[in-house]
């Protein structure tokens, strides 16, 4: 009997097809026969931040070659559609009466062929009445002029609202011996999927719509398809291609997709759409652009006791998802790996005149670790003791059973001192630690910084379990059916190994199918490091039903008990116990079922109950070139615990890329408009897409503290890295120059930003 | 315009709009869809192919520019179904998670080894900063190709 495959660095299936001809994106469907003779779908977007509508004058771009139609909003009889998180906030999917933020699009032109919609965009003419563009957070909180009327404010959500009690100001603080304030911006930050929102769209003759999306969750797209088009949700049909990757900015649909039915309806004709990168830097969903107000008090021998957290969400021009990130997600973190007695949280989400704020990979959580792990560098910094003591000293102890905070969020597991410990010692923190004192006892214009941090984080709170089929084809292959939708995260490997595991069918005759709402009608899709303790349990628990399932049909065919049966892993073959002999393998089995009109499959829905909460410690090393602000990141050491691990590469994977994206937050990236809400970064060379020459390679460290929750003892690890990496980075450039006398310097920490600290500090 | 231009060594040819761009020539008029578009501003490298034996972006010459040359894409590199050895590299290693990079970086990636077949991990990061990866963090990019120069 062979080993298990589970924890094993298994190469993926699905790299030979990418490397030799390509992933299959939705670009790439030029041979779908469901999409000939499309025509392609073009969006004129607002030039204004914030303005009426006057009058939308299409007549010269009409004219023009290869011009089909051209519809506005009115053309289109679009209705007000309320958002899901604040109903009193409703807009059109094109911009009719008032346009909220630029990028959002106002007129769609439908022509043969791409480059003639694109020449039509100069020739459509929109006039506006253009109004004050409310982009300072702040300023909008306190503005009369709001973007929702019907709000009767630009807050469209707070925590009072649900009855949770506002902050109560410097009075919490009266009995602590030090009290520091601090206040921080997280700042707004493109996602910047390598691939563009794409997606096409064609009505069958059986009144059926199929629309192909490039997204996270494609079961989740089909009720507003449904509602947009003003149909039955049986008549939609949603397939998802292969995914150039999402990081939640792909989650839900958007306008320009769920217009694609209604204007393939009026043409009569399929449609196809993709955005252009400059239309994606300014129209896919941004995240973060969280205000924080922070106090941190406590003793001088390093406790803290008191902390008090006022987010103040920008929830851009539209109440997305962004919107309920920090009541739901930031504020239950706010607590993050320590015991703090006293925690007060109040966050108030506000609609500007941006781009909307959607789920960006870590979603809430990465603001709430930023917080607290800052607020803990200024509080050690305050009472001179090193950062990564003053952490150790206010850890919650380990805990092997539920933990509650007084924030009242319940965390599963949690052993943050050894992780803590773990960074430490291998990345020899001490050793550097001497190393920057030497280098400023020298007055060395280079300097370096040390930054730590400790993160806890929630996982799989999307979804109360997930659907999984394992069928089994004639010849003896198994197909897996999702509802998880794996855009780069492997879960063609992932649920392989997992169903090879159970069924003892090797890997390569395993394949998987997702993101298509015919054949997995039920799915939650991928998001909130969700899939591998959700949708990969399913497939583990469900293939070991299977397997019960076929016992029962080898006992008929082989005239025997079915607890006698047993399953041989190693030739994938069922026996008599006793008589191994003679077997029935999974091909037989299936074949047996077929002939009586059956099909060895098995399907379920697994429940999971509660979300894991993975934790880990991460240290920062990074040189700052003080005559100019320059930062070097010289080495990032990663101590990331997500339970028991599948595939440790995958895993190595996932970390690396979320640390690139934090690191890319702390240092580089920062979407910017100017005060009449022009964006100034959109496009990809005024935007500073983190790229290989500005990261060191990544030191993983391995810590495994499996949860109970699932059958797998997994917890996520898809935004972890972007959790931990970001506030060390951040706090490991502030330590670099600390010594010069600057307390915080606000991400990014571009060479100006840093220069301009130290200037200041003089 | 009428062009000639051998991709993957055949030849290919046709009657053009002359502003269109190699990449839309290998992609829409050949059907050679592994080669990506990730931007408008020749930032990201997606794109990335090889004419004439030099890696490009193809985002950035017209279709007319390669008439009579030599173009390679990644669907050109496998030879009777063996994957080239930076390919090769890039599965042992985990060089890719969602693949909408893949092409254009292994194409980048063998044209920095055909210059310097022997760089440092500093010399190969800065051979691929014109080309972006969202998922991988580099990490395990740049280890599959100082894997495929015999380092690692
Ligand atoms: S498509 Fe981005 S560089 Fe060519
Ligand atoms: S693998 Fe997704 S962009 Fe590189």
């Amino acid at each position: 009997m062979g080993g298990s495959i589970l924890g094993n660095r298994v190469l993926r299936k699905e790299d030979p097809k990418f490397l030799t001809e390509g992933g299959k994106y939705v670009d790439d469907l030029l041979d779908e026969p469901l999409l000939a003779n499309a025509l392609h779908v073009t969006y004129a977007r607002s030039t204004v931040a914030h303005g009426k509508i006057n009058s939308i004058d299409v007549s010269e771009a009409s004219q023009m070659d290869g011009i089909v139609a051209i519809f506005t909003g009115a053309d289109l009889d679009l209705q007000q559609v309320p958002s899901a998180f604040n109903p009193m906030a409703t807009r059109t999917l094109l911009a009719t009466d008032k346009v909220r933020y630029v990028g959002e699009p106002v007129v769609a032109i439908v022509s043969e062929t791409r480059s003639q919609g694109e020449d039509a965009l100069d020739a459509i003419i929109i006039d506006y009445d253009v109004l004050p563009a409310l982009i300072d957070l702040e300023k909008a909180m306190a503005s009369d002029l709001h973007l929702y009327e019907a709000c009767g404010s630009n807050v469209v959500f707070d925590t009072m609202v649900l009855g949770l009690p506002d902050n109560t100001g410097e009075a919490y603080f009266a009995d602590c011996e030090v009290v520091v304030k601090g206040r921080f911006m997280n700042q707004r930050v493109a996602p910047c999927p390598l691939e563009v929102r794409g997606a096409a769209a064609s009505w069958g003759e059986n009144g059926r719509l199929t629309q192909w999306l490039s997204t996270q969750h494609a079961q989740g797209a089909v009720a507003p398809i449904a509602a947009a088009n003003g149909v039955e949700e049986a008549l939609i049909h949603v397939k998802t291609p292969d995914v150039g990757g999402g990081f939640g900015a792909k989650i839900g649909a958007y306008p320009e997709e769920l217009l694609l039915g209604p204007i393939a309806k009026r043409v009569g004709k399929p449609v196809r759409w993709r955005e252009t990168r400059s239309e994606s830097m300014v129209a896919l969903g941004h995240g973060r652009a969280q205000l924080q107000y922070v106090t941190i008090g406590g003793n001088r021998s390093g406790k803290v006791t008191h902390y008090q957290l006022w987010a103040i969400q920008d929830s851009g021009a539209w109440v997305d998802m962004g919107t309920i990130l920090a009541p739901f997600m930031t504020r239950p973190m706010s607590s993050g790996v320590y015991d703090i007695p006293n925690i007060e949280c109040r966050t108030t989400s506000v609609v500007t005149n941006t781009t909307p704020i959607v789920a960006y990979r870590g979603a809430g959580r990465p603001e709430a670790t930023a917080a607290i792990e800052r607020a803990m560098d200024m509080f050690a910094a305050k009472i001179g003791m090193d950062p990564a003591e003053v952490r150790r000293i206010n850890l919650i102890p380990k805990f092997l059973e539920p933990h509650t905070t007084v924030v009242g969020q319940t965390y599963d597991v949690g052993d943050y001192e050894t992780s803590l410990n773990k960074a430490l010692e291998v990345s020899d923190y001490a050793g550097w630690r001497e190393k920057q004192k030497a280098a400023r006892a020298r007055g060395d214009v280079k300097q370096l910084g040390i930054g730590v941090s400790i993160y806890v984080e929630i996982t799989g709170g999307v979804g109360n379990g997930e659907a999984a089929k394992v069928e089994i084809l004639d010849n003896g292959h198994a197909l897996i059916y999702t509802g998880t939708s794996p855009h780069g995260q492997g879960h063609a490997t992932a649920w392989a190994m997992l169903a090879s595991e159970q069924t003892g069918i090797p890997m390569e005759k395993i394949d998987l199918v997702w993101g298509d709402t015919d054949l997995v009608p039920v799915g939650t899709g991928t998001m909130g490091s969700r899939s591998l303790q959700q949708g990969g349990n399913a497939v583990f628990a469900v293939s070991a039903e299977l397997v019960n399932k076929a016992k029962a049909v080898a006992a008929r065919l082989l005239e025997a008990n079915e607890a006698d049966i047993v399953l041989d892993k190693d030739s994938a073959a069922f026996h008599v116990a006793g008589t191994p002999a003679l077997t029935k393998t999974w091909s037989e089995l299936a074949q047996a079922e077929k002939s009586v009109g059956g099909a060895l499959s098995h399907s379920d829905v697994i429940g999971v109950t509660g979300a894991t909460f993975p934790f880990g410690a991460h240290v920062a090393i990074v040189e700052v070139d003080t005559e100019t602000g320059k930062v070097t990141h010289l080495r990032h050491f990663a101590c990331d615990d997500a339970g028991r691990v599948l595939n440790p590469l995958l895993l190595e994977g996932q970390i690396h890329g979320g640390v690139a994206q934090g690191t890319a937050q702390a240092l580089l990236e920062e979407v910017v408009y100017d005060t009449d809400g022009n964006p100034t970064t959109s496009n990809l060379m005024d935007y500073a897409f983190i790229s290989a020459a500005e990261l060191p390679s990544i030191d993983v460290i391995h810590m495994e503290t499996p949860t109970p929750l699932n059958l797998l003892g997994a917890k996520g690890i898809g935004e972890s890295g972007t959790i931990g990496s970001t506030p060390a980075v951040q706090s490991a450039v502030i330590d670099a120059v600390s010594h010069l006398g600057v307390d915080h310097i606000d991400m990014p920490t571009t060479p100006q930003r840093v220069w301009e600290a130290i200037v200041a500090a003089n | 315009m009428n062009v000639n231009i051998v991709v993957n060594g055949i030849n290919t040819k046709g009657d053009i709009e002359p502003r269109m761009l190699l990449v839309n020539y290998v992609r829409e008029h050949l059907g050679l869809t592994a080669t990506n578009i990730g931007c408008d501003t020749s930032s990201c490298g997606a794109c990335t192919i090889h004419l004439d034996g030099e890696s490009v972006k193809s985002c950035t010459i017209l279709a007319v520019q390669a008439d009579g040359g030599n173009v390679t894409t990644v669907e050109g590199l496998a030879i009777d179904g063996v994957m080239h050895p930076m390919q090769e590299s890039f599965m042992q290693n985990h060089g890719l998670q969602c693949g909408y990079c893949t092409p254009g970086m292994v194409m980048a990636a063998i044209s920095i080894l055909k210059e310097n077949p022997n760089p440092t991990e500093q010399e190969v990061r800065a051979g691929l900063e014109g080309n972006l990866c969202r998922c991988t963090g580099y990490h395990n990019i740049v280890h599959s190709v100082l894997a495929c120069a015999g380092k690692n």
